[in-house]
């Protein structure tokens, strides 16, 4: 009986092993293809493993196109990335805390006004908010895809961290203002600090989201020193930036290394972020 | 010994350290951002959707005459209507019950399996980059690595041209499916909160692990379905980045999504935009995306297991 559960177990890894490999096979052989020599790429693309290994790929493509060198898109999604995510971290704080904690009168339509936020989302919002930025002039700067989220505009962090202040022990806010804290105290010395774990979560998901918004770029980007990776790797794949595969492929796997390396690293806190606020991903 | 009374102090002081203040003034960033981000521009697009306006010149009231063009002459409205019912009503299903057969078998006692379950995920966690969405177009290009790998078991695919009018959807269909880590974790988590003692319980009565699976397991996962159901739904109605870079909506329409329709209506590649026709897409879009989550929670009382 023990050999033929073994049996079972060893059967049973082998599978979900076969089963992961055809996962991140598409993965493996963009970031695999990226070593090969260029024209290789296509010839050889049953096979995963360069026959021959260059790193000519990445020295062609950061020059990137234009003038500019992918260093200069890297550094915009960095830019762009890291403001907004600061910004909505900040805003969506303040605005959970008063939502779980504080009475007054118009909590109630304002919870509903969050939560109505998440049936809005960017696709339906695009023409809407374009002729809006238009009237303030904001086509063609970095406003549009950074001043909006200081404003708490993404419901679902607020009620991620609306959660998670309710996990708090309303006795700490009690104990406090007894002590003479005022409401304002209570948010930055106790609220702010124990809720780092959900921040933290917050974080991961709001900067993966926007180094990989396209959409914004693509409506309010038109200088080519602006360009942020997503815009710049898509305009780099058209042949007539003078890319080839090899390049292409080169700048596509550095362009997803963030998100994998911030993955990889704070993976518990991801899957748990998820499994209790059912987060999209 | 006297307690100092906090409320001595008078005036702003005082107003701004009640709690019905503090809650206006941490809500504060909402309030405004709801007003000046969201509720303006939907009032405006609103207001658009009843005019001709090409974003050059001023706005010309139309009345209902856009919705009426919509409605009755435009047969790439219902053309890309129907695309997008078809790739969410096909991949949707398709996504949820992968998660679930996955969830299934990763709800397994080992020490790796926090590697599967990130092996499974991580392409959700980089799904809608434009490097995948690169990716994709190259692995079904008719010399790319699909038709590479597969030619030799399956010949047909030799130079088989995934980009035609039939399978291009499939593509898509594809992508989407292959990103389903984010409901298999919710599964997995659901999975880990039904009680042991049900399992035990039923064993007792004699049931075979089919049985227990269809009678125990199903049923209580059955609001964690319907969970995932309405939230993929709707992201697969607002589809965009992905069929925009890999298909635009080629050929002939069959991969036309509802918003590449929308886009291209604002910014089109020639021609004047169409911004007050584009705002009524938009508006109809809402409601669309409205009528299709309450039908979904209509069907809830029919389905869904609550105790």
């Amino acid at each position: 009986m023990v050999g033929k559960s073994r049996w079972k177990e060893v059967i049973y890894h082998v599978l979900v092993t076969i089963g992961a490999i055809i996962m991140i096979y598409p993965l493996l052989w963009m970031v695999l293809s990226s070593f090969k020599p260029t024209d290789q790429v296509l010839p050889t693309a049953s096979s995963l493993i360069p026959s021959t290994w260059t790193l000519d790929n990445y020295v062609q493509g950061w020059k990137g196109f234009m003038g500019y060198t992918f260093g200069t898109f890297f550094a915009n999604s960095f830019f762009i990335a890291l403001t907004s995510t600061f910004g909505t971290l900040m805003s969506s704080a303040f605005v959970a805390y008063a939502l779980k904690r504080l009475r007054f009168k118009l909590r109630g339509v304002l919870f509903i006004l969050v939560l109505s936020t998440m049936m809005l989302p960017a696709q339906i919002l695009m023409i809407p908010q374009f002729m809006w930025y238009r009237h303030l002039n904001w086509v063609g700067t970095y406003y549009p895809m950074i001043l909006p989220y200081f404003f708490a505009i993404q419901g679902f962090f607020v009620y991620l961290i609306m959660n998670f202040i309710g996990g708090i022990p309303a006795s700490l806010d009690e104990a406090a203002k007894i002590d003479g804290c005022s409401y304002y105290g209570i948010f930055f010395r106790i609220i702010l600090p124990l809720i780092v774990p959900a921040l933290v979560t917050s974080a991961i998901f709001s900067f993966i989201w926007r180094w990989d918004d396209y959409l914004s770029a693509l409506l309010y980007v038109n200088r080519a020193s602006m360009r942020p990776v997503s815009l710049a790797l898509q305009l780099f794949n058209d042949p007539s930036s003078g890319s080839d595969i090899g390049s292409t492929l080169a700048m596509s796997t550095l362009s997803i290394v963030p998100a994998t390396v911030i993955f990889l690293i704070f993976q518990k806190s991801l899957v748990e972020g998820i499994a209790s606020t059912g987060i999209k991903g | 010994m006297t307690v100092a009374p906090r409320a001595k102090k008078k005036g702003f002081a005082a107003w701004i350290g009640k709690e019905s203040t503090a809650g206006y003034v941490f809500s504060l960033p909402f309030i405004f951002g709801f007003l000046m981000f969201m509720a303006i521009p939907m009032g405006l697009s609103l207001y658009y959707s009843f005019c001709k306006y090409d974003i050059q010149s001023a706005p010309t009231w139309i009345g209902l005459d856009n919705y009426i063009k919509i409605f009755t002459n435009d047969s790439t409205f219902t053309k890309a209507l129907t695309v997008t019912c078809y790739y969410a009503l096909i991949g949707t299903p398709l996504k949820v019950i992968f998660a679930l057969i996955v969830a299934l078998i990763l709800n397994h006692e080992s020490k790796a399996v926090p590697i599967y379950r990130a092996t499974y995920y991580l392409p959700s966690i980089i799904g809608g980059s434009v490097a995948v969405a690169i990716l994709w177009r190259r692995l079904f290009e008719s010399n790319g690595t699909i038709n590479a790998i597969f030619g030799g078991i399956l010949p047909f695919l030799d130079g088989y041209n995934w980009f035609s009018e039939g399978p291009a959807i499939w593509v898509l269909i594809i992508l989407t499916v292959w990103q389903f880590g984010s409901s298999m974790l919710i599964f997995l988590s659901a999975l880990k909160q039904i009680p042991r003692e049900l399992y035990e319980a039923s064993r007792v009565d004699g049931a075979t692990g089919h049985q227990q699976f269809w009678h125990v397991t199903l049923p209580l996962l059955t609001p964690t379905i319907f969970f995932n159901l309405v939230q993929q739904t709707i992201n697969s109605f607002l589809a965009f980045t992905q069929c925009k870079l890999i298909t635009n909506g080629d050929p002939r329409k069959s991969t036309l999504f509802y918003t590449v329709y929308q886009y291209n209506k604002a910014f089109p590649a020639v021609g004047k935009s169409q911004m007050g026709y584009a705002s009524a897409l938009a508006w109809i879009m809402l409601v669309i995306i409205t009528v299709v989550t309450a039908i979904l929670f209509w069907s809830r009382s029919k389905w869904v297991y609550e105790d």
